[in-house]
């Protein structure tokens, strides 16, 4: 357990220390996700190690927003100001991304014959 | 009742009390959407942030205090995605054979969430900083923040419209993509995780396994295509 978060934590500050030298637009953890997932591909020991304690993370990856949840009903008040327009953009884009996303995802791996597994 | 006043002064001012009450108000949100059948409206992030603000509001406990407590939950959201290299791994042979339909969904899914939000915005005569701070709303929080700044947004307007809009994208998924009758996995975590980064990426988990491993992949690539996106919108303007 500690090991694997140890190898977590070692990912992300790799990730972090190469986001601030050279790709300041991406966060360290994305970084550190993609040189972790070179690493398992190197060494596949490593993924069915720590497998239990990130699928353990994962499966509560709703309480990690919770904190920063709390945060933003404090600031409702810069929502409020911009009334319904902002509130209005919010759901009508996310409700056709959405949409769009899996219909776009659906047809493309249908017409390329790409059924899943 | 003075000894309950002081144990009040010396628990409410520590670390403990406010992270125990976090994970406290989440289990009983967890339990609560399990009892609901998963219901997408018993979504556990807003029923536990509801909580949790209304316990701040009785209590008058200002947010720095009960952040003290909350930030060691909070900071475990770097080591999570890391995490998300996981199910990635175990469905590379999937997602290698996806490549192409994930790379069109990608691209169809990040344009359609910051036209959209910049066009209604624009047409319901938004101002221009609220306006621009909506355009990276789908990226993952600490990406959106800085592209924000970047364009001349509001980074901390932006921090609430990125977790609203993960809310809402939790919220709606599983009817909307019902009421379309689409049954792929791939396909509604996938676009989940573009528009609805990390909250979306927690519901897809949630739904289905195979879901939340395609959604953990559009939340990764939407940050960096938003990157380069929004900017672009936003010069439009």
């Amino acid at each position: 357990m500690i090991f694997h978060i140890t190898v977590l934590l070692v990912f992300q500050l790799v990730g972090e220390v190469i986001s601030r030298a050279l790709f300041p637009v991406l966060p360290g953890p994305v970084l550190g996700m993609v040189l972790l997932l070179a690493a398992m591909a190197l060494i596949p020991r490593l993924a069915t190690a720590i497998k239990e304690t990130a699928t353990g993370l994962l499966g509560h990856l709703s309480l990690l927003f919770v904190p920063a949840g709390v945060g933003v009903i404090g600031h409702m008040d810069l929502l409020v100001a911009h009334g319904v327009a902002i509130f209005a953009a919010l759901v009508l884009s996310t409700v056709l991304a959405i949409a769009v996303g899996a219909l776009v995802f659906t047809g493309v791996a249908k017409a390329m014959g790409l059924a899943d597994d | 009742m003075t000894d309950v006043w002081q144990l009040w002064t010396y628990l409410s001012q520590g670390p403990l009390l406010w992270l125990t009450l976090t994970l406290v108000a989440y289990v009983a949100a967890d339990r609560i959407s399990l009892l609901a059948n998963r219901a997408p409206l018993a979504n556990p992030v807003l029923l536990a942030v509801i909580m949790l603000a209304v316990t701040l509001w009785v209590t008058g406990t200002p947010y720095a205090v009960y952040f003290e407590g909350a930030q060691f939950v909070h900071f475990l959201l770097g080591p999570a995605t890391v995490a998300l290299a996981v199910p990635l791994y175990f469905n590379l042979g999937r997602v290698r054979k996806a490549l192409v339909p994930m790379l069109a969904a990608l691209l169809a899914g990040s344009t359609t969430a910051i036209a959209v939000a910049l066009g209604v915005g624009y047409a319901l005569g938004l101002e221009m900083e609220p306006l621009l701070s909506l355009a990276p709303k789908s990226a993952t929080a600490p990406v959106a923040m800085g592209v924000s700044e970047r364009i001349g947004g509001a980074p901390a307007l932006t921090a609430v419209l990125v977790l609203l809009t993960g809310v809402i994208g939790a919220i709606v998924a599983t009817p909307l993509l019902n009421l379309l009758r689409l049954r792929d996995w791939r396909a509604r975590g996938f676009a989940v995780g573009v528009a609805a980064h990390g909250i979306g990426t927690a519901r897809a988990f949630q739904v289905n396994e195979t879901a939340g491993a395609f959604s953990g992949i559009g939340m990764g690539l939407n940050a960096i295509l938003t990157a380069v996106l929004a900017p672009l919108a936003a010069s439009l303007f």
